[in-house]
């Protein structure tokens, strides 16, 4: 393990902001801490820093418990959200910056800010004061900072988070190919979910200061712990259903019960590409109109809504949109191809009910 | 979320320390020994002294003065800094710089040129004594003399808050109908009244403790508080001199926990 | 309350014809602005030169020459060059403290840093005699020592210190306030250790609003009367500074000699504008440089 938290919480007065939180980040990993903001993530990457300081439990850095390690001593690479780079120094000072303190030669100085600079592609910016860079350049420079001095662990505070659309994406590549490249242990800190799926190997979920979900993009999209992952990670259609003769209903929707009391509440919850559509309306077993269409690209969302007003969403390929010959306002018929039952508060299920669920799916099944 | 959490950065104990205790030897020790002095007397005798009639006189004239002075520091402030921000003539930048110049210039130096300035010979006096208004070594020296140290106070209260005043309020003003002086009054003035508030009071505290512009051109006859106190010490009557100075300090803790108090009220008016 | 530290860079107000007043209505405005200016800022400068050079240079100079108007210089720049650093230091421990710490009783803090902003000087002067004179709380202990504080340098240089202690950090605390602590945590963690990262990055950063607090304060600790003429005694040529001998010689209806040192106090006040305004626009510039947003390439 690069980095290792063992029940690490952190509490402001009465306020847990991280609440004991264990998890693991292999040699050589690129996690994503992904959580809606005041999860915690960003307090976790800054104790692991050594910015902040644990109220309870023990952070380990390559086997090695580094709580009483001060910050200047752990051998990080840290970049701030704003980058905070040096305003008074050239791009060139910047970088060295963390080798003269360590007490580099000043040939081996300069070699190593010139590798770096030709790997960030920031070549001929080396004179350039901060305030005469674009915000692409400016992250660059801030990561061939924290890169100048080898640090056992590259640590990023939301790098995507204060430029512009066009550039984020151009970042996004970037800190992969130097990933690949350098193959540092590489934790960054995010709440953009598509951010986290398409640049980590792993993602960290937080919400409400507990870790509440570790696994790979993936596995945390397909078969998310509990209601807040499911949520946070993708569109969740959920339904309160409530169990009456036999079958738990809303509305014209039915399904089993699951083993829940007569007269109690379910919650399902379905992703949009469960829902399978067709305009033959006698395909699948509920009917509902097509009530409106978002073009997302590739992906369109279309809301169905049902006889009885229930709102339904799905997502569809373009191609698939075409062959249909869709309009808005066709009827079609629709089923819920899998659903996944949710608990009350948003905890953990018991695993036989938290599994996916077929749902039978013609009309003339029943239940 | 990060930006309040600092405490990882080294020097807590030593600067907090360190300013304590020069804080404390530089001012809070002697301020200490004022009210310490004070103590010593019986409430009696205290009042009998704060508020001997000399004593009131003196207030008079100290608070007068300085109300006065800070009500024309704050209409031609404003209007300063409405010139200086909104309007381009010659020499406006150099009119900018030159409002800080009673902030830079010794007190004694002021009271020296406004009194020589004022005199019956003096550039001005000469026009204006015959006229019959008497300035210097009369009650009007003192306002005069106030009013220069308290300019720069409204001014660069102010500029900025004009600065930031956006164009589009009053071109909205403008398109609902209102006219220039209309929108001035109904609309640009109450947004900068916190900040007249503001500079007045900086300029009234101030010209509270003036002391070395108003000994030069003040008249024999009237003294300010800090003249009286001046010649209880010169008596060595401390019990005089401490009895006056702790009702002006106290005056003044008043008034600088007012000051931050506008101040604040004033910035939630200020996005 | 010191409002010095307000950025005057020019107006990002566009006038349209909506927001324009008419032409008569400026003309009157500015009229009247320059007029007051002319009497209470032009006139009273001026003045202090013309009276000065009344008698001609010869005489003006050769007033400054006397020495007990040597012996005053001497005891000014002695005064502000003891003053002036160690303000200077607080300044920068108590800004360090106020912008980079979060604790009980800040708010408290700052207002006393602020307080003597609003003491009268002749208080100021009278609590020190009330510590240090001979009828005072530690005077007739240092008496016995040897020790001579009120009438002599150290009560000079203690009152002064009273009089000058907020300028410096005023100066400071707003601008690390707005410079943020961000640049001096990356600096830790590329191993900085806390001298370091205050040499190497905060200094830096703050050099100009630093030196501009400098200025100020020297200006004030050359030109305060009020506090030194109560501890001071008066004995010339020995603890007369350069305003107290302003006021000796005034008494004495040595107009030239009193303007002549009042001219050289104008200069030094004159100086001192001129760096202020040359130095905030630095500071101003090095502040909208770290904020300024990106050009895009």
């Amino acid at each position: 393990m690069s980095i290792e938290l063992r029940n690490v919480s952190k509490r402001f007065g009465q306020i847990a902001a991280v609440d004991s939180v264990s998890f693991g980040v292999g040699e050589g990993e690129l996690v994503a801490l992904l959580g809606p903001s005041g999860g915690g993530k960003t307090t976790v990457l800054r104790m692991i820093a050594g910015l902040e300081q644990p109220t309870d439990g023990d952070i380990l850095i390559r086997g090695k418990r580094v709580n009483d390690v001060s910050v200047q001593q752990r051998n990080i690479g840290f970049v701030f959200q704003g980058y905070a780079l040096f305003k008074t120094m050239s791009v060139f000072d910047n970088i060295a910056f963390g080798l003269k303190i360590k007490k580099w030669p000043a040939a081996e100085r300069t070699a190593r800010v010139e590798e770096l600079l030709a790997l960030l592609e920031l070549q001929g910016l080396a004179k350039r004061f901060p305030h005469q860079l674009s915000g692409g350049q400016r992250q660059r420079v801030a990561i061939a900072r924290a890169l100048a001095p080898k640090p056992s662990v590259l640590l990023l505070d939301e790098p995507f988070g204060a430029v512009d659309a066009r550039i984020r994406q151009e970042l996004r590549d970037w800190l992969v190919h130097l990933h690949g490249e350098l193959s540092v242990t590489t934790v960054f800190v995010t709440h953009d979910q598509e951010e986290a799926m398409e640049v980590s190997n792993r993602i960290v979920i937080f919400g409400r200061g507990r870790l509440e979900q570790i696994g790979a993009p993936r596995e945390v999209y397909e078969q998310p712990s509990n209601e807040f992952v499911a949520r946070f990670i993708g569109v969740l259609n959920v339904l309160e259903l409530r169990v009456e003769n036999g079958a738990a209903r809303l509305h014209e929707l039915s399904f089993p019960t699951h083993g829940v009391a007569e007269g109690s509440a379910l919650r399902i919850g379905f992703r949009p590409y469960a829902v399978q559509i067709s305009r033959d309306l006698a395909e699948y077993r509920y009917r509902a109109t097509l009530q409106h269409v978002y073009f997302l690209g590739v992906l369109l969302r279309l809301e169905l809504v049902t006889p009885s007003g229930l709102t339904i969403r799905t997502r569809i390929t373009k191609d698939d949109f075409v062959r249909l010959g869709l309009a808005e306002g066709d009827s079609l018929s629709f089923n819920i191809r899998e659903y996944r039952v949710l608990s009350r508060d948003g905890d953990a299920l018991p695993p036989e009910v938290a599994a996916v669920h077929q749902a039978p799916s013609s009309y003339a099944d029943g239940i | 979320m990060a930006s309040k959490r600092t405490h990882i950065l080294p020097g807590f104990g030593l600067t907090l320390g360190y300013t304590l205790v020069y804080l404390g030897f530089i001012v809070l020790i002697p301020l200490g020994a004022l009210f310490l002095r004070a103590a010593r007397m019986s409430p009696a005798e205290f009042w009998k002294i704060a508020i001997s009639p000399r004593a009131l006189a003196s207030y008079e004239v100290t608070f007068g003065s300085a109300f006065i002075a800070a009500l024309i520091n704050a209409a031609m402030g404003t209007l300063l800094a409405w010139v200086i921000v909104r309007y381009r003539f010659p020499g406006r930048r150099l009119l900018d710089a030159l409002i800080d110049f009673p902030f830079a210039l010794p007190t004694a130096v002021a009271g020296l040129t406004l009194a020589n300035l004022f005199a019956a010979k003096g550039w001005l006096g000469r026009w204006l004594v015959p006229l019959g208004i008497e300035v210097a070594y009369a009650p009007a020296g003192i306002v005069v003399a106030l009013i220069f140290i308290g300019l720069p106070f409204v001014v660069r209260s102010l500029q900025p808050v004009l600065e930031d005043i956006e164009g589009e309020v009053e071109e909205a003003a403008a398109t609902l109908g209102a006219g220039r002086f209309r929108t001035f009054f109904t609309v640009i003035l109450p947004a900068l009244a916190p900040s007249i508030l503001t500079g007045f009071s900086l300029a009234f505290a101030r010209a509270i403790g003036e002391y070395g512009s108003v000994i030069f051109i003040a008249p024999k006859e009237s003294e300010i508080a800090s003249q009286l106190i001046w010649y209880r010490l010169e008596e060595y009557d401390y019990a005089g001199a401490v009895a006056i100075a702790v009702v002006m300090l106290v005056i003044s803790f008043v008034l600088l926990i007012s000051i931050n108090g506008i101040e604040r009220w004033a910035s939630r008016f200020q996005r | 309350m010191d409002t010095s530290s307000i950025r005057t860079t020019g107006s990002r107000m566009r006038s349209t014809r909506a927001t324009e007043d008419p032409a008569w209505v400026r003309g009157v405005l500015i009229a009247v602005s320059l007029c007051f200016a002319l009497v209470f800022l032009v006139l009273p400068l001026l003045n202090v030169f013309g009276q000065a050079l009344a008698k001609g240079w010869a005489t003006a100079l050769a007033s400054l020459t006397e020495p007990d108007t040597r012996s005053a210089v001497v005891l000014t720049l002695v005064v502000a060059g003891i003053c002036v650093p160690l303000n200077t230091i607080f300044g920068i421990a108590a800004a360090w403290l106020i912008t980079r710490f979060e604790f009980k009783g800040k708010a408290l803090l700052t207002t006393l840093i602020d307080l003597p902003f609003s003491v009268s000087p002749v208080v100021t002067g009278l609590v020190y005699i009330l510590v240090f004179g001979l009828r005072g709380h530690l005077g007739p202990w240092l008496d016995e020592r040897g020790i001579q504080v009120i009438f002599a340098l150290p009560g000079i240089v203690l009152v002064t210190l009273f009089v000058t202690v907020p300028f410096v950090a005023r100066e400071l605390i707003p601008l690390m306030q707005t410079q943020g602590s961000d640049q001096e945590q990356a600096a830790m963690t590329l191993g900085a250790s806390g001298w370091q990262t205050f040499w190497h990055v905060t200094l830096p950063s703050i050099k100009w609003g630093l030196l501009y607090g400098v200025i100020l304060c020297n200006a004030r600790a050359m030109g305060e009367f009020g506090a030194v003429s109560v501890v001071s005694g008066h004995i010339s040529g020995i603890t007369d500074t350069l305003p107290l001998r302003i006021e000796k010689l005034d008494k004495e209806y040595n107009a030239v000699a009193a303007f002549s040192i009042a001219a050289l106090l104008a200069l030094l006040a004159l100086v001192t504008l001129g760096l202020k305004t040359w130095l905030e626009h630095r500071q101003n510039r090095l502040l909208d440089l770290a904020q300024s947003p990106p050009d895009e390439h």
